[in-house]
Formats: C-alpha cells, sequence, structure tokens
C-alpha cells in the first residue's frame, strides 16, 4: 500500500441521483471522474417519477 | 460513459485499473442533434422502459425527452436492420446529420482510477412471475411504478388516469403495500423497501388532483412514514385530501367477469370479511437488488448482507468490504431519493479522505486567448441562424430570416448553420468572428438554457467576452409551438432576431467575478456528526475548528449501546474521539458556543466564545451545523409517578447494570410514540421502533420466559431492521396495535403497573400486569437552535429542526451558501444516517475549501450611486439578503446613504431592479437600455 501511488481519478458506476450527486461533489473537489451509466442516459430511477414528496414538484 | 458497464477491477485502493465495456449505440454521438427525424420514420415499435411498459418507443430511440446525453441510441435487439443485414434502414436515410452507424462495435476501456464508487441503484419488484394479486393476468392490476407513469403529462395517457383494459375514467383506486417487501413467501424479500408507503400516500394525492372525486384506499399492515416532514403528509392525505387508509391483510384479488372490475377481498380490523369493488388496483412494490448489480458485488469481491445488500458499517456507511471501493444508494439497502443523495455526497467524502493527496493533479482549468477591448469599438453584429436539422428550418423560411437580419443595424455578418451548436459550427463561428471582427453575436437557435454557456464559451475562445452573445428562440418558442402556421413562425424568427440584435447593441463586456476563500472548516457541534464531520474534512487535508457546548465530546451517542445492526457503540465512540483529538488539523473548543456571525459563503466571520467568557474570532470558507438533538422528558404515563417507569434510554443502563429490578422483572411492557406523532410534535423519531425491538429481543434472550408486549401505532422497524421485528415476533414478544384516540393507561396497584390497552381482536380493553413500563420517548430539537440559526441566516422549521435547502436534492445544504446540516440538528436518525450526512456535509464544504476563490456568474446587481437616494425598497424584496443599506462619506457628513450589493450573494434575479423606482440599481447583462431596446424592438413593427 505504502508503494502504492494514488491517482487522481474516481470512477462512479451508476448515473442515477445518487452517482451523479458523488461525480458533482468530486469532480468540484477537485479530481477528475469517470461516470459509467449502463443504460444510454443519465437519470436514473428519479427521471421515471411524475412528481415528488413534498412541493410535488416535478422530477425532472 | 454511457451505455457502459464494469466488467473488472484490479489493483488496490488508490490505484485501481477498471475494465469498462461499452456497449454500440449505432449513433454518433458527436453528429446526432436528437432531431428525432430517425426516430419518427423508424417502422419498430417495442415496450418503453422508462414507461414501465405502459408506453411504447421506437428501436431508434431516446430514453426520454429530457435525457442527458440528448442522443439517440438504436436497440440492436429490437432494431430490423441489425437483425437482418440490408432491410429496414429507414433511420440511416433520413437523418442529415448523417449520424447512423449500423457497424458500430463494441469496445473495451482500461481505465485507471484512485477509487471506485458503486451507485447502479434498484430494480422494482416484479410481480409478474409469482402473479401477485392477479399481476399479468387482470390488466387492471398496475404497478407503482406503470401508475407514475399514467399520472406523468410525458406518460402514455399524458396524465389522464384511465384504465388499461377498456380506457374507461378510474373512480376508485386501491393501493396494496409490501409487495416484493415484508414477505418472504411470495417474493423472499423479507425486508421493509421504506419509501413504498410514502409514495403510496403521495401518488393517492395526486390521482385525486388529476381525478376530482377519485376514491383512493390504501391497504397495509403499518404505515411507514419516518420521515422528514412524512407524518404531516400522511395527516393531510387523511384530513384534507380524503386518502383512506386501511390496516388490513388481502385475501384476494378477483375479477368480476367482462367488466374488469376488481373484486378486493380482505379481513379488516375487527377480524371481519369484507368484499369492495375498484377499477383499478395499484401494487406498492418495493426495491430490489438486480442480478447484474449481485454479479458486479461478485466480480468486485464485496460482501453483501442476507438481504442482498451491500454490508457496511454504521460507522462508515458507505464503505464496502473492500478498501477504495464506497458504495451510496439502494445498493447498500432501500432508501429514499434524500438519503441516496446524501449518500452520494457521503461516497465522495470517503473518496476524498483516500485520495486527498493527490487532489487536482489530474484536473485541469481550461485556458482561453486574452480577451478583446471593444469599448471603443462601434457595434458589428454577427447574426448565426441555426437550421436545427429540420426543427426550425422545417417550418420557418430561414432564407427569408437571413436576407431580414442583413437588414438590421448594425448587423455586418450573417450566416446560416445547419446545427449552429455542433464542434464543427463552433469553430466555424471563432473563426468569422476573427475574420469579419464581430465584437456582438446572436445566436438565432435554441434556449439559452442549454445552450448559452455552449456559445459564451465559443465567443471566449474567440477573444471575445463571453456576455456579447444573445439567444433568439426560433426553436422552442417558435417553430415547435407554431409548427403548423409557417408564415406566422416565419415573422415571428424576424421579430425574435430583431430584438435580440437591438439588446446585444448595447451589451458590455462584463468581467468575472472572483471571491478569494478561506479554506478552513468550522463544525459546531461534538457529537459522532460533528467529530464525523470534522475528521472527514482534517483528513482532506483542511483546518477545522470544532466547537462543543459541553465538556465532552460525543453527545447523544454516549447514551446508546447498540446499532441496530448490532455495533458496539461506545467501543466505535471512543475511538472517533481518540482520533479527532490526534489530528493536528483540528482545533477543539470546548464549553464554547457561537455568539455572532458576520461574512458569507468563502468568508465567515465566527465568534466562538466560552464559558468563561472569553471570545475568539474564527475565520473559515464554510461551516456545518450538528448540534444535535434532545431526549424529551416526558410527563404522560405517570413517569414523575411510578418509578418503575422509565424512559428507554433509562431501562438501557439499568439494563447494562444488570439493576436488581430489570433482572428479576418478568413482564415488561414498551410504550411506543411517546412525544412523537401527536398535536404539536407530529413528527417519527424514526429510531425508536427498532430501539424498544431491540431492548425486546435481549429481554427475551436472557429469559425466555418473560412477558414482553409491545404497544405501538404503526411498527417502523424500516428497511433491513424488518429482521429484527421478525426475530421478536419468534421469540415470542407479544406487540399490540393502539390509536392515538386510544392511548394506554398507566397506573400503579400495589406492587404491579396496571397497563390498559384496547384490544382490537377481543374488542374490549386488555389489562397487562407489568414489573416495568419502558417509554419509547421523542428526539427533541435543541433548544437554542433556532437562535444559532438566527445567526447564519438558516431556518428551522416548524418542529424546531434545521430546514435543509430542498428536500430532496439538496439534503445537507442550507439556502444560505457555505453553510451546511448534518445529524439528529436535521431530523431523528439512526447513526448510520448521522455519520452519512456528516460524510456529506464535508463533502459538500469540501467543493468550496478546495478552492483558493470561487469564481461567479458576472449577471449581478450594480448600483448607480447617481441615483440611488437610499430609499431600502430594495432591501426587502431581496430573497439573497444581499443588498445592504450603507452611510455614504465621513461619518456626521451630509448623511448620504446608498445601498451595497454583496455580489457573492446576489443571484441576479432583476427583484431590486424592478423595484426600484429611480435607476438606482441595475443588473449587469439586462440593464435598462437594453431591455428598453428589446421592447422598443419588439413593438417596432
Amino acid at each position: 500500500m505504502l508503494d502504492t501511488k494514488k491517482v487522481g481519478s474516481v470512477m462512479i458506476v451508476g448515473g442515477g441521483v445518487t452517482g451523479m450527486q458523488a461525480a458533482l461533489d468530486l469532480a468540484d473537489s477537485g479530481y477528475y471522474v469517470y461516470l459509467v451509466e449502463k443504460s444510454g442516459a443519465i437519470g436514473g430511477a428519479m427521471a421515471q417519477l411524475d412528481k415528488t414528496f413534498p412541493t410535488n414538484d416535478c422530477s425532472m | 460513459m454511457t451505455l457502459s458497464e464494469v466488467v473488472k477491477v484490479d489493483g488496490v485502493a488508490g490505484n485501481f485499473s477498471v475494465t469498462v465495456k461499452e456497449s454500440p449505440r449505432y449513433v454518433d454521438m458527436e453528429k446526432c442533434i436528437a432531431c428525432g427525424a430517425c426516430s419518427e420514420k423508424c417502422p419498430k415499435k417495442v415496450d418503453s422502459e422508462y414507461d414501465a411498459g405502459t408506453g411504447k418507443r421506437k428501436a431508434i430511440y431516446v430514453k426520454y425527452a429530457q435525457a442527458v446525453p440528448l442522443k439517440y441510441q438504436i436497440d440492436a435487439a429490437s432494431c430490423i436492420r441489425l437483425q437482418k443485414p440490408g432491410a429496414c434502414g429507414f433511420c440511416e436515410k433520413v437523418c442529415d446529420a448523417g449520424a447512423i452507424n449500423f457497424d458500430d462495435k463494441e469496445k473495451v476501456h482500461l481505465i485507471n482510477v484512485g477509487a471506485v464508487v458503486l451507485a447502479p441503484g434498484f430494480e422494482v419488484f416484479d410481480p409478474k412471475p409469482a402473479g401477485v394479486w392477479g399481476y399479468g393476468v387482470h390488466k387492471n392490476v398496475i404497478t407503482s411504478l406503470q401508475l407514475e407513469r399514467y399520472l406523468s403529462a410525458s406518460g402514455p395517457t399524458e396524465g389522464h388516469l384511465i384504465r388499461p383494459s377498456d380506457g374507461k375514467a378510474v373512480n376508485k383506486v386501491a393501493f396494496l403495500q409490501c409487495v416484493g417487501s415484508r414477505d418472504e413467501n411470495l417474493c423472499g424479500n423479507g425486508y421493509c423497501s421504506s419509501v413504498c408507503c410514502m409514495y403510496a400516500i403521495k401518488e393517492a394525492v395526486i390521482a385525486k388532483d388529476h381525478v376530482p372525486g377519485l376514491h383512493t384506499s390504501i391497504f397495509y399492515m403499518d404505515m411507514r412514514t419516518h420521515g422528514k416532514e412524512f407524518d404531516q403528509y400522511l395527516e393531510r392525505a387523511k384530513e384534507d385530501a380524503g386518502v383512506r387508509f386501511v390496516r388490513c391483510r388481502i385475501a384476494g384479488v378477483e375479477t368480476d367477469g367482462e367488466s374488469g372490475d376488481l373484486r378486493l377481498r380482505y379481513v379488516n380490523e375487527n377480524g371481519r370479511q369484507i368484499e369492495e369493488f375498484y377499477d383499478m388496483v395499484v401494487l406498492s412494490v418495493g426495491l430490489q437488488t438486480p442480478k447484474h448489480v449481485l454479479e458486479l458485488a461478485h466480480t468486485l469481491d464485496i460482501k453483501l448482507t442476507a438481504d442482498n445488500f451491500a454490508a457496511t458499517s454504521d460507522f462508515a456507511p458507505v464503505q464496502t468490504s473492500r478498501e477504495g471501493i464506497y458504495t451510496c444508494g439502494a445498493i447498500a439497502g432501500p432508501k429514499d431519493i434524500p438519503q441516496s443523495v446524501v449518500e452520494g455526497s457521503a461516497a465522495a467524502a470517503a473518496v476524498a479522505d483516500l485520495l486527498a493527496p493527490v487532489r487536482h493533479e489530474l484536473t485541469s482549468v481550461a485556458t482561453f486567448p486574452e480577451e478583446k477591448d471593444i469599448s471603443q469599438e462601434e457595434p458589428r453584429i454577427g447574426v448565426f441562424i441555426c437550421h436545427c436539422g429540420s426543427n426550425i428550418a422545417g417550418v420557418v423560411d430561414v432564407k427569408a430570416v437571413e436576407e431580414y437580419a442583413a437588414t438590421l443595424p448594425d448587423v455586418v455578418y450573417v450566416e446560416r448553420n445547419l446545427f449552429s451548436c455542433s464542434q464543427d459550427t463552433q469553430e466555424m463561428i471563432v473563426k468569422r468572428i476573427r475574420e469579419q471582427d464581430l465584437n456582438r453575436i446572436v445566436i438565432a437557435a435554441c434556449t439559452p438554457r442549454t445552450h448559452e454557456p455552449l456559445f459564451r464559451e465559443t465567443l471566449k475562445a474567440a477573444g471575445l467576452n463571453e456576455y456579447l452573445v444573445e439567444m433568439a428562440n426560433i426553436r422552442n418558442h417558435n417553430s415547435w409551438v407554431h409548427s403548423k402556421d409557417p408564415q406566422a413562425a416565419t415573422a415571428k424568427a424576424k421579430d425574435l432576431v430583431r430584438m435580440a440584435a437591438a439588446k446585444v447593441t448595447f451589451g458590455d463586456s462584463l468581467k468575472p467575478i472572483s471571491v478569494p476563500i478561506t479554506q478552513k472548516g468550522l463544525v459546531i457541534g461534538g457529537g459522532v456528526a460533528g467529530m464525523t464531520s470534522a475528521l472527514n474534512l482534517a483528513k482532506q487535508g483542511f483546518e477545522v475548528h470544532l466547537v462543543e457546548k459541553t465538556d465532552t465530546l460525543g453527545g447523544n451517542a454516549l447514551n446508546l449501546k447498540h446499532t441496530w445492526a448490532g455495533e458496539h457503540v461506545p467501543t466505535q465512540v471512543a475511538k472517533l474521539i481518540d482520533k479527532v483529538i490526534w489530528n493536528d488539523r483540528i482545533i477543539i473548543h470546548k464549553e464554547c458556543v457561537v455568539t455572532a456571525v458576520d461574512g458569507f459563503v468563502g468568508n465567515f466571520r465566527s465568534t466562538v466564545t466560552g464559558k468563561d467568557g472569553i471570545a475568539k474570532v474564527i475565520e473559515h470558507g464554510a461551516g456545518v451545523v450538528a448540534i444535535g438533538g434532545d431526549a424529551y422528558i416526558p410527563s404522560e404515563y405517570n413517569y414523575n409517578s411510578i418509578t418503575r417507569v422509565v424512559t428507554a434510554v433509562q431501562f438501557d443502563k439499568l439494563f447494562e447494570l444488570k439493576e436488581k429490578h430489570v433482572k428479576q422483572a418478568k413482564r415488561f411492557v414498551f410504550i411506543q410514540c411517546v412525544g412523537s406523532r401527536e398535536s404539536d410534535h407530529m413528527y417519527c423519531s424514526k429510531v425508536c421502533c427498532t430501539h424498544s425491538v431491540q431492548s425486546a429481543i435481549a429481554l427475551k434472550k436472557e429469559n425466555p420466559e418473560r412477558n414482553v408486549y409491545i404497544l405501538y401505532r404503526d411498527m417502523r422497524t424500516y428497511a433491513q431492521r424488518e429482521a429484527l421485528f421478525k426475530q421478536a415476533r419468534k421469540l415470542g414478544v407479544i406487540f399490540i396495535n393502539y390509536e392515538l384516540h386510544g392511548k394506554p393507561k398507566v397506573t400503579e396497584v400495589g406492587n404491579d403497573i396496571q397497563v390498559e390497552v384496547w384490544d382490537h381482536v377481543l374488542h374490549r380493553p386488555l389489562q397487562i400486569a407489568a414489573d416495568m413500563v419502558i417509554l419509547a420517548t421523542a428526539i427533541r430539537p435543541k433548544e437554542d437552535a433556532a437562535d444559532l440559526g438566527k445567526l447564519y441566516k438558516v431556518p428551522v422549521d416548524a418542529n424546531g429542526f434545521f430546514q435543509e435547502a430542498h428536500a430532496k436534492l439538496r439534503p445537507v445544504d442550507f439556502s444560505t451558501d457555505g453553510m451546511f446540516v448534518a445529524g439528529l440538528a436535521h431530523y431523528p436518525k439512526p447513526v448510520e444516517e448521522s455519520v452519512a450526512q456528516a460524510l456529506a456535509a464535508s463533502a459538500r464544504a469540501a467543493t468550496l475549501l478546495s478552492k483558493t476563490q470561487v469564481s461567479l456568474d458576472a449577471v449581478k446587481a450594480t448600483v448607480d450611486e447617481t441615483y440611488c437616494d437610499g430609499c431600502a425598497l430594495c432591501v426587502d424584496v431581496c430573497p439573497y439578503n444581499a443588498i445592504s443599506l450603507i452611510e455614504k462619506g465621513p461619518a456626521g457628513a451630509d448623511g448620504k446613504r446608498a445601498i451595497q450589493v454583496n455580489k457573492a450573494q446576489c443571484k441576479g434575479c432583476g427583484l431590486c431592479q424592478g423595484t426600484c423606482p429611480k435607476r438606482g440599481v441595475y443588473v449587469s447583462g439586462f440593464t435598462m437600455k437594453q431591455i428598453s431596446a428589446q421592447i422598443q424592438a419588439a413593438l417596432a413593427v
């Protein structure tokens, strides 16, 4: 472990709200981020929801 | 990287080599402009995954209208051409951009990273294989996700609630809870999915909005609305929206034959068989880990729990069993959106801890040529008109618009592009700006919301100030909405271009604003949340001041023995305290409170005053509020007069000490919701059900002969805690449900404590003789929370807990930039959720602290001192507290007053400009001159 040269990049697996939040925070604090998403677009399950509690905001 | 999956991870924490397989999209991402022509022509229709099978999509499609990246893809399995070479191929023929590539191949990437974060999410339980409640047989039995799509304006019925079987309007809907959750027989998932109660209520309320007079009934076992403000929502759903709640077990769902109506049979609380008819039955399906994620976990060699979620420690909730690999979201247990978002940030904090030494090593700052000074130049406007494939050009006569634009004042160059946003056009625009010596640009294309940042970059690349561009939205506001009237659309396009040109004529080069950042953190509160947050920031390399009101670190956790998963709290807390004390970067201020605050994001100055009255000023760039909560001291159930009526915290101590009354006692009664979920305290304290169940298990394990009763309203052993509830029942703990209107009565009769509670099975009061009664008391906010909130201009909610900026998407941020919240100060929560939130707060703070300065958009309110007379009308309307009134000139002079704008706090909304009666304040980029020129241009026809 001591001999390992650390790398300043991170891979996030999954592009839903959770993965996107992790990706944004890491990119905003000085790390190079690879966001890997299985489907053709990010957004995850939340993008399927109509409205969300408590404000009934559109999920988009 | 879309359409991509991780197939292998080699190496060690800090230096992994990840193999990623990228499936072919068959559409060139660089070329596709998402005009949609391909999809329109595609003859193949299949079920849409996005619409959960309620609607159709084509074989070439975008996942949803707002997808990012907004690029089409071909589903090879259903594409006629890809299945049969030579066939079909319509999409290729109609694609003006030439983006279709049937020869696209799978690619394999080898990527070197320091850490891996797993956020693969969940899948909803599929009731079809088991045919749960007739799903898959009766068309009008749908899942909750399908209902979401039916209710959505972008769904298959555009938000109209109609029956799938016959399109008939829906008048009665039943929601059946716990489908795919809390049920090992039918679905194999013993755990509670945590989110279904709340989403069912939301769907029921929204469905009622869509269909006036709609009857909605929710059939449930326990209503688990344990999140922040959830119980209030539940009450509103009952009282205001009229959603009916029925606690029962469902016996069957059948059709009555032809009509499609569904007959629901259930046994109600009084033990009676009931039959009711519904137009539609919605199954509230649970969450589970998808098969491909289980395979991924296996490939990555990370351990799972019995419920197939990633195994983590309560004190390191985002750390998997393999170092350097982190989890967040539903992979580590079913959870709702805010908790998932919290964990996303928490994982970022954990990664930043590991990779602190190599921060900024792989990131770079984009460089641009030197900016040209245009202040002395006459305007030379260039207009670029976009065809957007056929999106604009198919409706608007773009050639006519081009000819018209050339006649406008100061316009010296006009050009049309097939796609103004494409990479090659961007380069071309840069070239034209230089060639033609343009100093103002109009892009007549789509919406600035998505594309203005791109064109700003283009101007910067050409050495022009980025604010010298104006977009005329001739697509969304024009060709799309007036597609049936090309003549009017062309006229409107001309109007929009004329207005944009008029506005940009008076545009100025705006200087970027940047604010220096004090790269230090302040954490208020030395409990588990505060210490975790401080320690993480310190390990990320930042100096942290930790302020604790008492003389001891540890907070409420000092009263806890075990987490729900059984981890020993005192050991873990002691370790944490040790790490905090020995960390050089953490400066601890014990017996201190914050007494004054000055400054703003990046530049706070907090005054911390000790018990001795000595005040210190701490400069910090960001702050975390983690002041914890208090235990409610009850007055009900004769707590004050009967000594053997104790609180849960008191009981834990007695039990641990093997106190003789506890040791010898045979009959225990736990009473839940003491001080929670009633009148002025309409919230769930979240941890008490699990705590009582754990204590009951411990009592039964110690002596199986004991009688242990738990009197509860809804048993909220959410997520994987459900296993404890099951274990308690198996050990013979007796659970008795009571309602708010029939609270138990506790009296002392000789040596016994008598507990009276209504028995729902026997329909009469039940008398329980007990040796000890344990009250599951509420968690209350700190009394001084609101005062601290005022200092930092951060609000508390109606219950006195701190209010986050957004319930779903900004769960640790405050609306005041640079301030964050964690732990019980935000809402009652168990240890692992406090730790996750504390880490999240650190990650959010680190996004500021990792920079030496923060650059801000230059669109800000600016004071014109010639006109401002200090009337201060704008001070009150500013929603961001960015405007203050100051005395001009030396004190005691003429006393002229004027306003001052704090650019770091201003968001450029323009309310001040609209309010000002004297033109004393304007928003840069939206000056009166610019706006009036634009309006005059609009009227000049």
